[in-house]
């Protein structure tokens, strides 16, 4: 029997948090992560698995949504990525593959991203690090935007909350921008 | 410059790559095409002074191809379509199915 210790993106037992007088940066770890792109031809089918999965339509593009057990994001024509809680939904590829069939072609996403959770005032420290005006934008839009030089995925799930999935790989180096910029978000 | 996205709406160009004259859509059917035809399609490209069709990656964004209409002289985009909507229209059109779709 292995007996190993799962460990976060920066190779630590316990998530990462970063705290100013105004926001949290949080790492959020075990989610599971798979892309949904829907087959050539079949595209109304693999929408009608989205909707009986998330008990909406699939999302449109720049959007986001949750349902019980999975939320989705649009990453572009087509194709989704899908996400949901560790553990029980940790084998997350083998259950879409189940429902999906032959209508979309799903690849595992976990672990090559990194999620964070950013809270309080985001509006101050987003136009600091990327080209996302939460001014016009509003609970539900999600895209993909450059923060640090590094393409990121960024959710807004309300106005003083965000989510951000950045390439695990670049992990320390997003978290460094971003905190960089909540701190000085948090001087003016 | 700013590009805008059929699906997404008005985006900094700085969110694009360029990749060059939109007629690398027509690649020639290998089954049938002749030498000349693939030099001309790898080497031979028109350079207008006016209207241009290219293709523009969204690498900043959803990652799509789009076929950007741009003027080169004043570089007034005209007209952005989804690279594969305009691919598809071509498809039909060989196939002599379908309706060419504007521009494409």
């Amino acid at each position: 029997m292995h007996d190993l210790t799962p460990i976060t993106a920066f190779g630590l037992a316990e998530p990462t948090v970063f705290v100013t007088q105004s926001c949290q940066l949080a790492e959020r770890p075990r989610i599971a992560l798979a892309s949904v792109a829907a087959r050539l031809g079949v595209d109304e089918a693999c929408r009608a698995v989205i909707t009986d999965l998330l008990r909406a339509d699939a999302p449109d593009p720049a959007a986001w949504l949750a349902s019980d057990i999975y939320s989705a994001f649009w990453m572009g024509p087509d194709q989704w990525m899908f996400s949901a809680d560790f553990p029980d939904v940790e084998d997350i590829v083998a259950r879409l593959k189940t429902s999906f069939g032959e209508t979309a072609s799903i690849t595992e996403q976990t672990d090559g991203w990194v999620s964070f959770d950013l809270t309080g005032e985001v509006e101050a420290v987003l136009e600091l690090v990327c080209s996302v005006d939460m001014r016009t934008r509003s609970a539900g839009y999600a895209s993909r935007v450059s923060i640090h030089h590094t393409g990121c995925f960024l959710l807004i799930e309300a106005s003083d909350r965000v989510r951000v999935y950045a390439p695990r790989a670049s992990a320390g180096s997003v978290f460094h921008g971003i905190s960089q910029a909540m701190t000085s978000a948090a001087a003016r | 410059m700013i590009i805008n996205h059929p699906l997404l709406g008005p985006r900094d160009s700085a969110e694009f790559t360029y990749l060059g004259d939109a007629s690398l859509l027509n690649r020639p059917d290998p089954d049938t095409a002749t030498p000349k035809d693939w030099h001309d399609y790898a080497y031979l490209r028109d350079n207008p002074a006016g209207l241009h069709r290219e293709l523009w990656f969204h690498e900043g964004g959803d990652r799509s191809w789009l076929v950007v209409t741009r003027n080169t002289v004043t570089h007034e985009i005209t007209k952005v379509e989804l690279a594969r909507d305009v691919a598809r229209g071509l498809a039909s059109d060989v196939a002599g199915m379908g309706t060419k779709r504007s521009g494409g």
